[in-house]
């Protein structure tokens, strides 16, 4: 099995009014070639910061620790040239708001081809070839034409493709998508499910997906990890962490989801995650948990093994198998 | 059961002006819609972005006003009133908001923005107050947020304000603008459990407008689904979700995500192709033939019957029964090109 990207003991901490905050509080995860990690949780899990930390993409003043290791090269010794290189090049991110990820003021194809001779040195003839060979590749309709138009005059769906073309632009290994279609319809972000599927294929890359809808991680996902609070409570084989929820928050997340056929009440959690000032010792889900007990507010559970595919960060494990 | 609310007809389109003020044609928003809600039932209206769902919303409370049509609440056409008459209905109709962020006043504490619609109907102070903190009550906010500002509070606790705001005024209608849309997974099982709670406990009547397959299924006993700005198909929820018979309302189905485990629904069917097309110069007559894998040139015919193919199931397309099979089934050669 081999690895393009781990990340051990990531902590990131950002600079506020009240001290250094902690937004991922020891994150671990890893994956693997040609492969979709889905990183699942709601607003202010701390699921875009960690993808973010990849890339160096925080804000000034944030305080990264651990380390992410990229093909066994350490990314956070690196300094920003060095990182500029990795950036866009072997590590490419799409990000959830497709109009800001482009410059308003440049035509769509001159900002794609902008990307590639950044990373290579190809002249401007062959740049123009390879930017019309991507945007069919992503379906992007007439590409020549298309290449010339500014980023407002596209569609939201086009806009996306347009930007997955531009992450496409040198091939990248890892690709890092943030919620990119939670913006979209139902019906585009179908399509553009797919085209992650079909470029996936024919690229071998790996994708890590954050997103905040389970449909979408049923979708896509080979390995799945759940993050609350800055951490992640469960992580593993996609299907197995799917099929048999074990962390109380997953199973809650699931079951609060509105699906087919379904009557009665919805079961919920109560109460609201905690905010990143102010986290409880111990398990950050004690006080929403129907199991936790005095243990849970004492420490913080660390991952883990439950089978050897699915790890979970809960120290009520016994207790719940016995309750079901 | 008694129908509450009933439209007719409804129409809207807004001109579009060119650079120099040149009119260059109208978008039309909403095209013909008619129907009917009835008392304590709720109705679900589905459909994608620019679809109308949103513009009539506002259209049957004449936040906007209607180009033509009737909207019939208890007999009494609202398009027609004027001055006190209107205000005493608009009363019975109220409306929840998307975005709770922006539709609550940030410089009033939370109860003087439930308060505040009282007050401009004459209730007196204290009366408002007390009727304020009974309704954040019934929405399930503790009541020592009363004095509290919205600042302080979460999207999902924004959004009881919000729907307290809508109810103190005793309304028997309560629209809900994809009320839950920006709220995250188990925030919205909270506030949808929460309205299905408040219409037994007020017998509200309810139109829940969502992007959310799911959640509207959830919701409601009717469904209407609307595509670039007309009603394509509606039916009891039953009928629409496991018996739909128009191509969109079944591309939209498959479209969804599947929430089976290890079951692609996205593999399984296929997707209809391209995107909307500019609602400054909708196709004529169906309005989705130019993506639709079964048109004829027949659809381009700009009186299409719309069918009622069950009791109360009606459906905008002559080919309904072309087939009862999935799209995926047909037209191979049509297969998207992603």
């Amino acid at each position: 099995m081999s690895e393009v990207l781990q990340i051990k003991d990531l902590v990131t901490k950002f600079s506020t009014k009240k001290g250094m905050v902690p937004a991922v509080r020891g994150v671990n995860l890893s994956v693997e070639r040609g492969k979709t990690l889905v990183i699942i949780g709601e607003s202010g899990s701390g699921k875009s910061v960690t993808l973010r930390s990849i890339l160096g993409l925080s804000p000034q003043g944030t305080e990264i620790t651990g380390s992410i290791k990229f093909q066994g090269d350490e990314l956070l010794v690196k300094n920003e040239k060095q990182i500029q290189k990795i950036r866009g090049n072997k590590i490419a991110m799409v990000f959830q708001n497709s109009l800001s990820a482009f410059d308003p003021l440049y035509r769509v194809g001159k900002q794609v081809e902008e990307t590639i001779k950044a990373h290579r040195k190809i002249s401007r003839k062959e740049a123009k070839s390879i930017v019309i060979d991507l945007f069919r590749e992503v379906g992007i309709p007439s590409p020549e034409e298309r290449r010339r138009v500014y980023p407002h005059e596209m569609s939201g769906g086009m806009r996306q493709r347009a930007v997955i073309a531009m992450a496409l632009a040198c091939n990248p290994d890892i690709l890092l998508a943030d919620e990119p279609t939670t913006a979209l319809d139902v019906t585009i972000q179908a399509q553009i499910l797919n085209l992650f599927k079909k470029i996936q294929k024919e690229h071998g890359m790996s994708i890590i997906l954050v997103t905040h809808d389970i449909g979408v991680a049923i979708e896509m996902a080979d390995q799945i990890a759940v993050m609350y609070a800055g951490k992640i409570v469960e992580y593993g084989e996609a299907r197995q962490v799917l099929s048999e929820p074990s962390h109380p928050y997953t199973q809650a997340l699931m079951a609060s989801t509105p699906q087919k056929e379904m009557s009665g009440k919805i079961v919920t959690i109560p109460g609201q995650p905690p905010l990143i000032t102010n986290m409880p010792e111990g398990c950050a889900f004690s006080d929403r948990c129907p199991y936790a007990e005095s243990a849970c507010t004492k420490a913080s559970p660390e991952l883990d093994l439950l089978t050897e595919q699915h790890r979970v960060a809960c120290f009520m494990q016994d207790k719940m198998s016995k309750e079901a | 059961m008694n129908t509450i609310l009933e439209v007719k007809g409804v129409s809207k389109s807004f001109p579009v002006k060119g650079s120099f003020g040149k009119s260059k044609g109208a978008v039309s928003a909403v095209s013909d819609v008619s129907f009917s809600l009835k008392e304590r039932g709720t109705l679900g209206i589905v459909g994608e972005s620019g679809c109308g769902k949103s513009t009539l919303a506002r259209l049957l409370l004449r936040l906007i006003e209607p180009d033509e049509g009737e909207v019939l609440y208890r007999d009494q056409d609202i398009l027609t009133l004027k001055g006190r008459k209107l205000n005493q209905i608009k009363r019975k109709i109220q409306m929840v908001f998307q975005n709770p962020y922006s539709s609550i006043n940030p410089k009033m504490t939370i109860e003087n923005n439930v308060a505040f619609s009282l007050w401009t109907n004459g209730v007196s102070k204290k009366e408002a107050r007390k009727k304020a903190n009974d309704y954040l009550e019934a929405v399930g906010l503790p009541r020592s947020y009363a004095h509290r500002y919205p600042q302080s509070l979460s999207g999902g606790q924004r959004q009881r304000v919000a729907i307290a705001r809508a109810l103190v005024l005793e309304p028997e209608i309560i629209i809900a603008d994809e009320a839950v849309s920006a709220l995250d997974k188990s925030i919205q099982g909270q506030v949808l459990n929460l309205f299905q709670d408040l219409k037994k406990d007020f017998n509200l009547s309810l139109l829940f407008i969502s992007h959310d397959l799911n959640v509207v299924e959830y919701m409601s006993d009717e469904v209407m689904v609307m595509y670039l700005g007309k009603v394509v198909e509606k039916g009891s929820a039953q009928h629409i979700y496991s018996n739909a018979r128009h191509p969109y309302t079944k591309a939209l189905l498959n479209s969804e995500p599947s929430m089976k485990v290890g079951v692609s629904n996205l593999d399984k069917h296929q997707l209809i192709k391209g995107e909307l097309p500019s609602p400054l110069n909708p196709p004529s007559g169906c309005r989705f033939r130019t993506r639709c894998p079964h048109a004829t040139a027949q659809c381009g015919n700009a009186q299409l019957p719309t069918i009622e193919v069950n009791t109360g199931h009606h459906v905008a397309c002559h080919l309904w029964d072309m087939g009862t099979g999935s799209l995926s089934q047909n037209k191979q050669s049509d297969v998207l090109p992603i």
